[in-house]
């Protein structure tokens, strides 16, 4: 989360006053465990990508790779890790 | 010179439902409410009125729709009492957190059970808590003249809160009085265009109403509405005396009657204190120094008036027609109680019960209420804090 306001700061009645924020709320920060690459062993087929449920895998699709998790918005729910064909390329682990 | 008529309290509420002419009017029939939104019902038949009148299954479904109405950016209203009210619980807590100005004629009824259809406020003070700001009116003109003041309290733009005017069941909403009635062209100056605040249906400036808010911030919103209710006050103030402007019948946060002078006095809401005035009149020619304090505004609770006109007393019987069960008095006591603990003087204060499921009340009542006040205070001790008024033992 970015700074929080008090509560002089917020509009009446709670409302959301501007569009398309929902990219403002971080919730990386719910997660419990989180999906760690391998490069060595992916093969970029964007399993991952496709799966994800958070749109929180970051790939290049014009160069064809798989580069990297968005931990902004990453659950950790580990779908990834199982929908990978490519076994050790997505490796769950405990969030620190 | 003002017109004047011959209306109940409902027929005046619909009476000034038809000069607001709101955008949208959603509501269900219960006892004793259901003549005034069936006239209104009749104004919207007869093309008098521009409203979009919508017919709902329930209470919890009509204060749905004037939520969504008024988030719309509609002036919104609408009518229920008792049982209908409590069906609305937990559409009223969202009205007022989203501060949505809907305005509410309430006819007060007791809860069930058992099944009673009369007087008595457990309805409303129920809902004390929700965030609704709460005016009771005395009689049918207090219902219309009230209904009005509620629009321009409501849509001001530092309290965008919804309110509940109450009027009492069948004593008030049934009871044909003489009631002097605005025209259509002043109360329509008199309340102004109304603009919502971000209206959902402006639709290049879209926002969200009701999102969910955890930990991170429900507690800073609600903080925000505490602040919100709490400046209503002056707010209140300046809309009664401006009606007064209008009218020439001013309107306060509370009245005194006879109080100037008075050593005991009577506090009680709505038709009662129509009464406790023929018993302070009677009891004032037997040479007692008594008055009554007519709370008109309930929430927000008017502390430093209350303590203004109270402190000065040697004591006072508050009348309570709901109960707060299990608690220590009903809820009059306990706010006027606690409102004067910190007052320069405090005078005795003993808690009458009365008129539940609209059991009448007499002048008697309160003279004897008035009379075991004065006794506990020259006894210089109370020994009950909580009695009853035209209750068989």
């Amino acid at each position: 989360m970015s700074e929080l306001k008090g509560w002089k700061e917020l509009v009446p009645g709670g409302l959301i006053v501007e569009a398309g924020n929902a990219k403002e709320y971080k919730t990386g920060d719910w997660r419990t465990e989180k999906p760690e690459l391998n490069p060595e062993k992916c093969i970029h087929c964007f399993f991952c990508w496709a799966y994800c449920p958070d749109n929180a895998v970051i790939v290049d699709a014009e160069a064809g790779k798989m580069l990297a998790f968005n931990y902004d918005y990453c659950k950790g729910c580990g779908i990834c890790a199982a929908a990978c064909p490519a076994k050790g390329a997505i490796t769950m682990v405990p969030e620190r | 010179m003002a017109k004047v008529v011959g209306f109940n309290g409902n027929a005046a509420v619909a009476y000034a439902m038809k000069q607001i002419n709101p955008d949208v009017v959603a509501a269900y029939p219960i006892t004793p409410q259901t003549d005034c939104v069936e006239r209104f019902a009749e104004y919207v038949s007869e093309g008098l009125v521009d409203s979009e009148f919508i017919t709902v299954e329930s209470e919890h479904s009509a204060m749905s729709a004037c939520i969504g109405a008024a988030a719309a950016g509609g002036r919104v209203m609408t009518a229920t009492a008792a049982n209908g009210l409590a069906l609305m619980w937990e559409m009223l807590y969202i009205a007022a957190s989203m501060r949505l100005p809907i305005v509410m004629m309430v006819t007060n009824r007791a809860l069930s059970g058992n099944i009673n259809i009369h007087c008595d406020h457990a309805d409303t003070m129920g809902a004390r808590d929700a965030g609704w700001i709460h005016l009771f009116s005395e009689n049918a003109q207090e219902a219309y003249d009230n209904t009005i003041q509620a629009i321009k309290i409501a849509e001001d733009l530092g309290v965008r809160l919804p309110i509940m005017v109450t009027q009492d069941g069948f004593i008030i909403s049934h009871a044909v009085e003489r009631v002097e009635i605005l025209e259509d062209e002043e109360v329509k100056n008199f309340i102004g265009a109304y603009k919502g605040r971000y209206p959902l249906l402006d639709l290049n400036n879209p926002v969200t109403y009701g999102p969910i808010d955890l930990f991170d911030y429900y507690f800073e919103h609600k903080r925000s509405q505490i602040e919100a209710i709490d400046n209503c006050l002056p707010v209140i103030e300046r809309v009664g005396k401006e009606f007064g402007e209008l009218s020439g019948r001013n309107y306060e946060l509370l009245e005194g009657y006879r109080l100037e002078d008075a050593e005991y006095a009577v506090v009680a809401l709505g038709s009662t204190c129509g009464t406790a005035r023929e018993a302070i009149d009677s009891l004032r020619e037997k040479g007692k120094k008594v008055g009554l304090l007519k709370m008109r505004c309930f929430r927000p609770f008017p502390r430093e008036s209350v303590i203004e006109a109270l402190s000065p007393l040697k004591g006072i019987a508050v009348l309570d027609r709901s109960v707060s069960f299990g608690g220590f008095g009903g809820p009059l006591f306990t706010e006027v109680r606690s409102a004067l603990y910190d007052a320069p003087s405090r005078p005795s204060i003993i808690n009458f019960f009365y008129g539940l499921g609209g059991r009448d009340i007499y002048p008697e009542d309160i003279e004897k209420a008035l009379e075991r006040t004065e006794e506990v205070v020259k006894a210089g001790k109370i020994e009950q804090h909580i009695d009853y008024l035209g209750l068989r033992e």
